[in-house]
């Protein structure tokens, strides 16, 4: 079997961001939570690979454990969207064109008339803001979107042979669900999770940049670029760095997705050989 | 045709209706009354009725709702608490950035996705398709926000071609304005073009390989003669799919946008709502907001009638 590209760009990408979060619980290069005003906006070098912020505190050390912020939120919230999402779709796929399909396809219509950064608006009105609160807010954005994937790929093997013969065998529609639906759109909907998990990075960064999101004194890329707004004609690169990390973190995570679902899908594996 | 007609505004009513509850009640939900809050802890307990009776907050939560309602129909969005004004006038003075910024960043989209689909469509493999699809990928992974920081960096503090924030207003000109909103606007279209271009292009791979377009071509049709007559509108399907969709993340991309270049919009409105806990302006701003999502998807759902005939006959 060959690789595409973009798989292995991605599963790269995807790996060096996974690897230096994980390294961020046990080891930064410099303390952040001490500030060195003496230090402050250094330009990159040996000591501070990616130079230092108003504060003196170490870039580097802050787009490391920036990262457990994003890695975390978006893999709750994803998670969040896969444990509610894929079991609607399950449901609405085995009731296709009953009232309970309707009902769950309506709602999840009118979720999508929430653009998540409107749900966090509405939640942080209420609560106040909070890094639970974007979870909540991305999470909830990510229920309709495996519900309708997974519904859409459910529907299609519902109608094939081996389904039937599960049914002769006296199996309800639970369990086939379980057992047969499931491990076969299961790679469909790792693709889809992998594309979320990149959109709840993005939509983390945004929420905490207009200052929704994780609060200080908790790091983060998006508000480490809202920090870095007022200064970015004397210090650029206060914005570049963690703007190129979120770019990096993304594109893998795309490509990544892109490439898997080109080796699982049949139709397009002639073409890679 | 009109049963088509008819689900989908039966679908559109349906899910205002449902959003209009949730918003409500997300909003009923906070503790505390703004009457008290507006007045301070020190005001009597009379002013603090008199005042609930003015903002109409001394009736039961059925009644404050049908009245939010009824008085949304009608363009009546309640007072604002800070301001002590209309949210209808707050709305009215800043729809006009809003909307402009909205238009002009879904025309840009529009305008730079369409031929980069084409062209690698018909390319498709090629070295030209490889990195036109490379460039989407990157568009799709750049935060807009970051993206609205370079261009101030190079465009404004470099280059100083353009103010790096603000509008001067209508009054002053259409071209002044137009300039003014033109970063923002290619700030909010990067990642929408990227999408776009994407769907565009394998769309039309798929409609390239019908047996049709190469009738259509073997009929003596030019490619592009043929892309123009059959490929492209059958491709436009997907593509209008995703242009309703795209909006929601326009929307959600503009309040922000709107907050990096300083433009006094909708967007701006509502972090200043949030933050003076001014909660009328949220609630009616929200359900603007979610409106304009839900008749958009509609006008998407009415467009499909134009692109595909097989919706216009009777079922």
């Amino acid at each position: 079997m060959k690789f595409p590209i973009s798989f292995i760009l991605g599963f790269f990408l995807s790996l060096i961001f996974l690897v230096i979060t994980i390294i961020s619980f046990f080891w930064v290069p410099h303390d952040v939570e001490t500030l060195n005003i003496a230090n402050r906006l250094k330009e990159p070098s040996f000591e501070n690979l990616l130079g230092t912020d108003h504060f003196g505190r170490d870039i580097f050390s802050m787009i490391m454990i920036g990262g457990q912020t994003s890695l975390s939120v978006a893999l709750i919230a994803v998670s969040l969207g896969l444990i509610l999402g894929v079991p609607l779709g399950l449901i609405s796929a085995s009731l296709r064109g009953s009232l309970i399909d309707d009902i769950i396809m309506r709602g999840n219509d009118l979720i999508f008339a929430f653009p998540s950064l409107v749900i966090a608006i509405l939640i942080t009105a209420v609560f106040g803001p909070s890094a639970l609160n974007a979870i909540i807010a991305i999470g909830i954005f990510n229920i309709p979107v495996f519900a309708r994937v997974t519904r859409g790929a459910a529907i299609s093997i519902w109608t094939l042979d081996f389904i039937s013969s599960a049914r002769i065998a006296g199996k309800g529609s639970f369990r086939i669900s379980l057992e047969h639906i499931l491990p076969n759109i299961l790679n469909l909907l790792i693709v889809q999770g992998s594309i979320q998990f990149s959109l709840g990075i993005l939509a983390e960064a945004g929420l905490s940049y207009v200052g929704l999101g994780v609060q200080p004194p908790a790091p983060s890329w998006g508000r480490m670029l809202a920090d870095s707004q007022t200064m970015i004609s004397f210090a650029p690169n206060l914005a570049l760095f963690p703007g190129i990390t979120i770019i990096l973190a993304v594109l893998g995570l795309n490509l990544l997705g892109d490439g898997t679902r080109d080796l699982i899908d049949p139709r397009l594996q002639d073409k890679i050989k | 045709m009109f049963s088509y007609f008819f689900s989908r505004l039966k679908v559109l009513i349906f899910s205002l209706f449902f959003a209009s509850i949730i918003i409500f009640f997300m909003i009923e939900i906070i503790p505390g009354d703004p009457a008290s809050f507006m007045l301070g802890i020190n005001a009597e307990p009379d002013t603090i009725n008199a005042l609930k009776k003015e903002l109409g907050l001394d009736v039961s939560a059925l009644e404050r709702y049908y009245n939010w309602i009824t008085g949304m129909f009608i363009g009546d969005f309640g007072v604002s608490y800070t301001y002590r004004v209309p949210v209808s006038e707050l709305v009215m003075a800043r729809i006009g950035v809003s909307i402009p910024l909205a238009l002009y960043a879904i025309l840009l989209s529009t305008l730079i996705a369409i031929p980069i689909g084409i062209i690698s469509a018909s390319n498709h493999g090629s070295f030209k398709d490889w990195s036109f699809m490379g460039f989407t990928q990157l568009g799709i992974a750049i935060p807009n926000f970051w993206f609205a920081m370079v261009l101030v960096l190079i465009f404004s503090i470099y280059l100083k071609w353009f103010s790096a924030g603000g509008i001067p207003g209508w009054d002053e000109g259409f071209f002044i304005n137009l300039k003014a909103l033109t970063l923002p606007a290619f700030a909010l279209a990067l990642p929408q073009a990227s999408i776009l271009a994407r769907i565009m292009r394998s769309a039309l791979i798929e409609t390239l390989s019908q047996d049709y377009f190469r009738t259509a071509r073997a009929s003596g049709l030019t490619f592009f003669q043929a892309v123009k007559k059959h490929a492209f509108r059958n491709a436009l399907i997907p593509v209008l799919t995703i242009i309703g969709l795209q909006f929601s993340f326009l929307i959600a991309g503009a309040i922000i946008i709107e907050n990096v270049f300083f433009l006094p919009g909708i967007g701006r409105l509502i972090f200043q709502g949030i933050v003076q806990r001014d909660l009328i302006v949220v609630e009616s701003l929200v359900m603007l907001l979610v409106f304009s999502v839900i008749i958009v998807n509609f006008l998407v759902d009415m467009a499909y009638l134009y692109v595909d005939p097989r919706l216009r006959v009777k079922k």
